[in-house]
């Protein structure tokens, strides 16, 4: 590219000594450019700051922060008001009556009060010392108060018939409360306890465990998967067209119904496949597929503990995302020129010998990039594994945890420590990605 | 004579088709019927391996009618014999019919595979050629079957279940035939159900206006900011094209809790608004990555020309641009279309309201030890037939966008 423009140039400037050299840095057409491609890339790029970017840097400011999900509700002064005493004509005594509470059990708030009309034809007489009367206008200034205190504000004084003629005068206005509550979220309060308590518990290091697991095989087993039916469906037939269409089924449907078709299907009481196997007499007795941690198995006289669960899960995970890499593995199976077969077909090569060492050769770069997309997209995954068992018998992983630890059990700081751990470790591996992706295909 | 001559090389693969026949048919009978049809393994494994070995002998160019067809004579008879009469283990006058039907199966069947599996196949000693076509070809039918029994069996039980009453569930769990006795209103009960009880016509509503704005907002933002990366110039550009992709691979469990803490603050977590925010944002990305792969490879000199002739930016990105990649925005409009309908994350954490519920949320709330299991998959129906209705109309544009657009192998 260069070559050719400096060559232009030369060759321009030797035929007319008038034009003279091609200016350097950013020409103002260059400017306007740039200027015009920020402008049309400002809207995405500030949603994603806003929707992604921002959220996770705030992760990391939550991990360190003492909040449970209980917190989220701002302090607040709740006012009940009424009237007590019961006036029947003009002129009798009655009461208006403020309850005042902290709606936080904890946290306190500062220059609390409230502002209110009083009621129509209520005429105060004696005012708390906390209260001051404006005319109809009433303010009264609580200074501080307290988590869980609760005050009473006691106005007395006489009706006028304007007041009995209305049906709870008193509600004619709402009292407006004030103050100021300092939210666990903004305040400079940190703390480590979040870490201590994910990295101390004896689940941590097997959550960790089961994540790597189902990472791997489900991803290994989605993309072996998509091997074998991008391999089927590589020869056209008839009705091909309609298996591809099938084959991607799982990929498209909504994750909400596979997983309780799963569900359904391998349920020990009612479920099918229970039913088939054990009528049929495959096995003696239902098995809880989703729900068993792990059985023991005896092959060849050593017996070793099978997980389950976990396996079901992972099957679940292959089953459902084997579309997308056997769509990609057929897109690049269809690429590759017939002439190669074709003359390993005359060299006397088997179908084997064709697969082993020529297609398979050639999907290495796709089976690469696929492995690691899909070997992050596993990690991510949340939804899979919370809707078949809900991270029980053995098959919770780091996401699943997430939420177990934020609301499930309503610390969100705990929550945001382990989503802090899952992006670290998702990091390592998207750095590594990028590294091995550059070498070998240049995604 | 070697050890895997062509006769062994029939009879196993033979043997292999009757296995996987009878277990298929065995199962596609029980659960059509409702009775309990053991599969005869054994026998079908017998049946079929002789048939197999019949085929080979008198294949021919030379045979005549009777050689041709009588391996599937011997199939049917060896199989009688071998069950003594009873080939999935039910006496004859329980479901004639479909007996009858699945006996005709499992020969034509087997007849057929072995047919194909043994064409042109030498007698005697092989090559290690002609041994990999044999095994190569049972593969690949053992393939087919694995593959659509594994793919359609779990659709089959949805749909089939959501068909069904809680009595007929909890009294037989293999029958998933179509009972019309009760009629077609009886059949379909859960779902009138449903829409009148459950609220679903609600969530549907939701759904596809939450999804299709999704589409919409996401092609808003995505086209100039694709068009920009991919054709104008600017510090940044090849970084920006890059790293459009990374924000793709941030989990979204990630996300949750601080748009949660974030959005209950400004009271947008309960609400439609919000999700309408978060869809788009983790939607633009993969758009923006897919259209800017197809502007890529849209002739420039065309655009070029609209700019000399005097058409602004706006104009030659609504003229030329666009109009020409009308099958790059259908199938991002799609797969978006895809993401949005199905999420379940944001929906689940977001909503509280059973008024402004999406369907992944409201199905979620049937899945509770009150409400039976034909409602359930009643709603898992009716939240599948949409989106692959909108699948199985455009997939054309779906395939050829996820691959070509996305990632070039």
């Amino acid at each position: 590219m260069s070559a050719i423009a400096d060559q232009a140039g030369k060759s321009v400037s030797t035929a007319g000594e008038s034009v003279s050299q091609p200016p350097k840095g950013a020409g103002p057409m260059q400017k306007r450019e740039a200027r015009l491609a920020y402008t049309m890339l400002a809207p995405t790029f500030l949603i994603i700051l806003a929707i992604v970017l921002g959220p996770l840097v705030a992760n990391f400011w939550i991990s360190f922060k003492p909040v449970e999900l209980g917190d989220l509700r701002a302090p607040k002064v709740l006012i009940n008001e009424r009237v007590k005493g019961k006036p029947k004509q003009a002129g009798d005594p009655a009461t208006l009556e403020y309850r005042v509470r902290n709606s936080s059990q904890k946290n306190s708030i500062a220059d609390a009060g409230f502002t209110d009309i009083l009621p129509p034809g209520f005429t105060a007489l004696k005012l708390p010392n906390a209260c001051s009367l404006n005319g109809i206008n009433i303010q009264c200034d609580l200074g501080t108060l307290e988590g869980k205190a609760r005050e009473k504000l006691v106005i007395s004084g006489t009706v006028s018939n304007e007041y009995l003629a209305l049906r709870k005068p008193e509600k004619a206005s709402k009292p407006v409360s004030y103050g100021d509550a300092d939210s666990v979220l903004t305040n400079g309060t940190f703390t480590l306890d979040n870490f201590r308590r994910v990295f101390d518990s004896d689940e941590f290091w097997s959550v960790l465990r089961v994540t790597f697991y189902y990472t791997i095989f489900g991803t290994v087993g989605a993309l072996v998967l998509g091997l074998f039916a991008a391999q089927l469906l590589n020869t056209s037939f008839k009705g091909r067209g309609i298996l591809r269409g099938l084959f991607l089924f799982p990929y498209v449907s909504p994750v909400i119904a596979v997983a309780f078709t799963w569900v359904v299907l391998l349920d020990p009481f009612s479920g099918t496949l229970n039913a088939l196997l054990t009528k049929m007499g495959v096995l003696a007795e239902p098995v809880n597929f989703f729900g068993q941690r792990a059985v023991d198995l005896h092959l060849f006289g050593t017996s070793f503990e099978f997980p389950l669960a976990l396996s079901t899960v992972i099957a679940f995970e292959a089953w459902r995302y084997f579309p997308l890499s056997f769509l990609f593995i057929l897109a690049r199976m269809q690429s590759v020129s017939t002439d190669i077969y074709e003359a390993a077909e005359m060299d006397g090569a088997t179908p084997m010998q064709q697969f082993w060492y020529i297609s398979l050769p050639q999907l290495m770069g796709i089976l690469s990039v696929l492995f690691l997309l899909r070997f992050i997209w596993t990690f991510n995954k949340f939804d899979d594994i919370f809707l078949l068992t809900g991270g029980n018998a053995g098959t919770r992983t780091l996401t699943v945890d997430v939420y177990e630890q934020g609301f499930a059990l309503s610390n969100l700081g705990a929550g945001a420590a382990v989503a802090v751990v899952v992006f670290v470790v998702l990091v390592t591996f998207a750095t590594l990605f990028i590294r091995f992706s550059t070498k070998e295909e240049g995604l | 004579m070697r050890l895997l001559s062509s006769y062994v090389l029939a009879g196993l693969s033979g043997g292999v088709w009757g296995f996987l026949s009878m277990i298929v048919i065995g199962v596609t009978l029980t659960l059509i019927t409702g009775e309990l049809a053991i599969p005869q393994v054994g026998a079908a494994v017998l049946a079929s391996a002789l048939g197999a070995l019949f085929t080979h002998l008198w294949e021919s160019k030379t045979a005549s009618t009777g050689q041709k067809y009588a391996p599937a004579a011997i199939i049917l008879l060896a199989l009688l014999a071998a069950t003594l009469g009873a080939p999935f283990a039910l006496p004859l006058s329980v479901e004639p019919l479909w007996q009858l039907i699945a006996l005709v199966s499992f020969v034509a069947i087997t007849y057929w595979a072995n047919r194909q599996t043994l064409a042109g196949t030498p007698k005697g000693n092989l090559t290690r050629y002609e041994k990999e076509v044999v095994f190569l070809r049972v593969a690949k039918g053992f393939g087919f079957v694995i593959f659509t029994v594994m793919v359609a069996l779990p659709f089959y039980v949805m749909v089939m279940t959501s068909l069904k009453s809680q009595q007929q569930l909890l009294g037989n769990p293999l029958d998933l035939s179509i009972d019309l006795s009760g009629g077609i209103s009886g059949m379909f009960r859960s779902y009138v159900e449903l829409f009148t009880q459950f609220n679903f016509g609600t969530y549907l509503t939701v759904s596809a206006i939450v999804s299709v704005a999704t589409v919409i907002l996401t092609l808003l933002f995505s086209v100039p900011g694709a068009y920009a990366v991919s054709r104008l110039n600017f510090p940044g550009r090849s970084w920006m094209s890059r790293s459009v992709l990374l924000i793709y691979m941030v989990p979204a469990i990630v996300l949750v809790i601080p748009l949660y803490a974030v959005f209950s603050q400004l009271g947008l977590r309960n609400s439609l608004t919000g999700l309408l925010i978060v869809y788009p944002a983790t939607t633009i990305p993969v758009a923006l990555y897919m259209l800017q792969g197809y502007f890529k490879g849209l002739p420039a000199e065309l655009e070029e020309a609209g700019l000399m002739d005097g058409l602004s930016r706006l104009g030659v990105i609504l003229k030329i641009t666009l109009p020409l990649s009308l099958p790059a925005l259908a199938s991002v409009s799609l797969y978006v279309f895809m993401i949005a309908w199905n999420e379940f994350l944001f929906a689940f954490m977001f909503l509280d309201d059973p008024d402004i519920f999406t369907l992944s949320r409201g199905v979620v709330s049937l899945n509770s030890s009150e409400v039976p299991r034909q409602h359930l998959m009643a709603g898992a129906v009716i939240a599948t037939v949409p989106v692959l209705g909108i699948f199985l109309w455009f997939e054309r544009f779906l395939v050829q966008g996820l691959t070509a657009g996305s990632v070039k192998g």
